[in-house]
């Protein structure tokens, strides 16, 4: 066996944090394939006319499309998202990338703003979910 | 032949460019950011360079979907800003200089590191946003740009070290380029910052001026960061740094620092930016 520098199960050991893995971007790829094709100006009027319709378009498992329709971004990292390609959502929704970050930690837009001016989450007690016990 | 001048590092925040595309960079909140580059605005008209090698991560424009390079080296003639869901940013097109990227394509494989090439792409904002940081908002660029992607979106990134490898390689092969050029390479992306899950928001000042200061003489230990550490101390976009690596080792082993800036926050992420030039042994 080759060495490594700590065992790769060490990845799951972050609080609040997903490691974005191979595995993770092909169980997304559908999805990611439509937050790409929010790039074009018509596919997103195609979209904000019919939500649903657009999605059906495309392979994502349900799961996918009701965590899109919520616009539910922990949910859609849950099943394989990576924030690059979900950013293509907010940004046609007319979202800040803090608005569409900030969802994510049950702050209010709001209150996760004051955080990030007040200088961020402190990574104290934040580094492992090990040393959190 | 071709030399390597200078190297510059900079975040890439998306929020930024759209500060400067919609005239916000008088406001109260960024202000304070671009106070932070009126010191490069001024020293570039001076330094000029003919070609920047600009080291960033596409964000799931151009490529992370179908195709998903460790490294990727922009060969086209020209690159278009990309369209990230609210329409491309107002800047101009960026020129390419084909000619350079094949003689570092070929040396670089040679010295074996397997590239892709990239022959048609558009560019994201991580490429754009220092484009704009450093020239301000002009008619044209005042140079030409090769792209240099790297994968730090998909695990396993390529390591610290492999960039600074690749950093050093660069230098050999831009000082065997025939043309008397000026070549700056800048490293972007970072500082820490964390875009996903209920510890969004992670800032680490400590780590961050930490690797500031090392960047000048204490590179060694940069390059011993795993991609675990990046993770856990500068959360999980803050790996970008890895792409300063490539910067600092094209600059050889002794630089002097001309500039530092360091600021909290732009939208969701702590703000770094330096201007080192390389010093002869």
């Amino acid at each position: 066996m080759r060495q490594r520098l700590y065992p790769l199960e060490d990845l799951e050991d972050i609080p609040g944090t997903t490691v974005f893995t191979a595995r993770r971007s092909r169980q997304a790829y559908h999805l990611h394939k439509f937050c790409m094709s929010l790039m074009d100006k018509d596919n997103r009027n195609a979209f904000k006319a019919d939500e649903r319709a657009y999605l059906d378009r495309f392979r994502m498992t349900e799961e996918q499309k009701q965590a899109v329709l919520a616009r539910d971004f922990n949910g859609l990292i849950e099943l394989g998202g990576n924030i690059y390609f979900l950013v293509k959502l907010s940004n046609t929704d007319g979202w800040s990338a803090q608005k569409a970050v900030g969802s994510m930690t049950g702050m209010t837009p709001d209150e996760y703003a004051a955080m990030m001016r007040a200088g961020g989450r402190s990574p104290e007690g934040q580094k492992s979910k090990r040393d959190q016990g | 032949m071709a030399r390597i001048t200078a190297g510059i590092a900079t975040s890439h925040v998306p929020a930024i460019g759209a500060a400067i595309d919609l005239g916000k960079t008088g406001d109260e909140y960024w202000a304070p950011v671009f106070a932070g580059y009126e010191w490069v605005r001024t020293w570039i008209k001076d330094n000029t360079p003919d070609v920047v090698i600009l080291c960033y991560n596409d964000h799931a424009s151009a490529m992370m979907l179908d195709i998903v390079p460790t490294f990727a080296l922009g060969f086209a003639e020209e690159y278009e800003p990309a369209d990230e869901g609210w329409g491309a940013r107002p800047v101009p097109t960026v020129m390419g200089d084909p000619d350079l990227a094949g003689h570092l394509a070929e040396q670089l494989v040679i010295d074996d590191f397997d590239l892709t090439i990239m022959n048609a792409m558009d560019v994201d904002h991580g490429l754009t946003v220092p484009l704009s940081l450093v020239f301000g908002q002009v008619e044209e660029w005042p140079c030409r740009v090769i792209p240099l992607a790297v994968n730090v979106t998909q695990f396993p990134t390529p390591s610290a070290d492999r960039c600074w490898q690749l950093g050093a390689a660069i230098r050999d092969a831009v000082e065997a380029y025939p043309e008397d050029l000026d070549v700056q390479v800048w490293g972007t992306g970072g500082m820490s910052h964390q875009l996903q899950g209920e510890r969004a928001g992670l800032i680490n000042p400590e780590f961050d001026n930490a690797f500031l200061d090392k960047l000048i003489d204490g590179t060694d230990e940069l390059r011993a960061i795993t991609r675990l550490q990046f993770l856990r101390e500068a959360g999980s976009e803050g790996i970008e740094l890895i792409m300063w690596l490539i910067m600092r080792a094209a600059l050889g082993e002794k630089v002097e620092q001309l500039h530092r800036f360091y600021h909290v926050p732009a939208s969701n992420t702590a703000v770094g930016h330096t201007v080192l030039r390389p010093v002869a042994d």
